[in-house]
């Protein structure tokens, strides 16, 4: 489009000036990097992002083994047949262990040996004692189908008329306890997370009025140039996204490195004993996929809240000078 | 294009620093606005670009009146104003080009659109040579020309200059206030605020707006 300019030497548009033809240099941000307190915020975020990754990981990893957890005991339950005057508890093991087979549900129904029931209390009475005398319950340990799970209600009635002296154990409290555990650990993994990102958004708060009021006379002529306040937030709001991108980056590539690490290390020490039982609460410490996922998710995540967070501080100020 | 009605200005709880100020601003017009130190000038000059709110009266710009004017209302009637600063309020971190171009970027404008027309003012201007240096290397008068370049590129329909000779020598006074009456024969209106006898002898057609114990004279 013609455009009539009176300082034009032809006061015609587009003269022969060929400006194209220079070299141009890429345009500067209108905030200077330098008047950002920049290294200490990507410091700050990194830290933050990395505390807030190995939280979100701890959530999802607890959550994972409590499902696993759960899932293992509700596919078996116990029948504790006991010792009782009068009767013969060999008999009444077969009789339980048989009435269970029947049960719908029930797929598998193993008999505890004497030896086996025996073994069950060698933790709390030690080894070498000879229990034949003890009046040792025997257990029947039931497997579970997953999908056709049996009527304990109605499965404890017939254990109760064929042998009053058995009692059915179908792991629920221990299950509700391991649940409610596993939900505070969460919840508490969860709120972590959440004072970590409100602490990080107080850090870019607290930089972003910074960075505005030492570029006070940037925002003064911006304005005077006719600038809006968005355009003036939005410059601010690249500078810091910029930055939260980095620290996120530094930060989540670290938590990456960690549980990579973590991992490696996980399989070598699962020889030992503490990496059996370790290995037995959380699995083999693998954050799988969900949980990388998890962290880039985060990487993305705290960017875009640095960058509009400095945006809205930048705009509720500008809106207080206006 | 611009008017002031009964414009009263209090800083604080002291006693009015500007009274009662009425005056029109026709488009295509020339005027000078003068005073001795410390009588008005440059909170004259805020009130226009609407860095000040009046604290009474009514400040018309461009058919709007400003008390009304959103943040954005207020962002778009400034675009219609070009401002030289006395201190001349250039971006230490941008090039001089880059502050030149400045009210064309905040326009939203793609950086290729309007490159020959900031190269062919700088040239007008003198400062052809200094494309991208950064003005803290500038001297005095080559600051002034590059505010006084920020200030026209846009081609605003009413420009305000703040003593733009203060810091020039009489040769580039001359220069600039050349500058000033191609800019108001192309149709911008131009106040200059100056206290430089020398310089409003040099256009006498100029309307003279004189500044004084806080009211304003108007000599035609």
């Amino acid at each position: 489009m013609a455009v009539m300019r009176f300082w034009s030497p032809t006061r015609q548009a587009d003269s022969d000036i060929d400006a194209d033809a220079e070299e141009f240099p890429a345009q500067s941000a209108l905030v200077p990097a330098d008047s950002v307190p920049g290294r200490s915020l990507v410091i700050v975020i990194a830290i933050m992002t990395f505390l807030a990754a190995l939280a979100a990981n701890v959530a999802i990893l607890v959550a994972d083994a409590s499902v696993d957890w759960r899932g293992d005991i509700a596919r078996e339950a116990t029948v504790q047949v006991r010792p009782a005057p009068g009767r013969d508890i060999e008999a009444d093991v077969v009789t339980a262990a048989e009435a269970m087979r029947q049960t719908p549900g029930v797929r598998e129904a193993r008999v505890y040996a004497q030896s086996e029931s025996e073994a069950l209390l060698t933790p709390w009475l030690g080894e070498g004692l000879d229990l034949s005398e003890l009046p040792t319950p025997r257990m029947i340990v039931l497997k579970l189908e997953t999908e056709n799970r049996p009527d304990f209600d109605r499965l404890r009635m017939e254990l109760e008329r064929v042998v009053p002296n058995a009692v059915l154990d179908d792991h629920h409290i221990f299950i509700e306890r391991l649940g409610d555990m596993a939900r505070a650990a969460v919840a508490t993994a969860a709120l972590v997370f959440i004072l970590i990102l409100a602490a990080m958004a107080v850090a870019v708060a607290s930089a972003t009025r910074a960075a505005v009021a030492t570029n006070r006379e940037i925002v003064e002529v911006l304005h005077i140039v006719g600038a809006a306040d968005d355009f003036i937030a939005r410059e601010f709001q690249r500078r810091f996204m910029a930055l939260g991108f980095r620290g996120a980056l530094i930060g989540g590539g670290g938590a990456i490195a960690f549980f990579v690490l973590a991992q490696f290390l996980a399989q070598r020490w699962r020889a030992t004993g503490g990496g059996e039982q370790m290995e037995a609460m959380f699995g083999d410490f693998s954050v799988g996929p969900s949980g990388f996922l998890v962290i880039l998710l985060l990487i993305g995540g705290v960017a875009t809240l640095t960058g509009y967070l400095s945006r809205y501080i930048v705009l509720r100020h500008l809106w207080r000078l206006g | 294009m611009l008017s002031f009605e009964n414009v009263g200005l209090r800083y604080g709880v002291g006693g009015e620093t500007l009274r009662d100020i009425n005056f029109q601003i026709a488009p295509r017009s020339f005027q000078f606005l003068t005073g001795p130190s410390g009588a008005g000038k440059t909170t004259l000059m805020r009130l226009i670009i609407m860095a000040l709110p009046p604290t009474r009266g009514l400040i018309n710009i461009f058919g709007k009146d400003t008390a009304a004017l959103s943040n954005e209302e207020v962002a778009e009637t400034r675009r219609g104003i070009g401002v030289v600063f006395q201190d001349f309020r250039l971006l230490d971190h941008l090039s001089v080009y880059d502050n030149v171009a400045l009210p064309l970027r905040v326009l939203g404008r793609e950086e290729s659109t309007y490159r020959a027309e900031v190269t062919e003012l700088l040239r007008w201007v003198g400062l052809g040579e200094r494309t991208h240096a950064l003005p803290t290397i500038l001297s005095g008068g080559e600051k002034q020309r590059a505010a006084i370049a920020r200030a026209l590129i846009s081609q605003p329909k009413l420009l305000l200059a703040d003593e733009p000779t203060g810091n020039v020598d009489p040769t580039l006074a001359r220069r600039i206030l050349r500058l000033f009456v191609e800019l108001h024969k192309a149709g911008t209106a131009v106040i200059i605020a100056t206290h430089d006898m020398t310089l409003m002898d040099q256009y006498e057609e100029a309307r003279r707006l004189v500044l004084a114990d806080g009211r304003l004279h108007i000599f035609e």
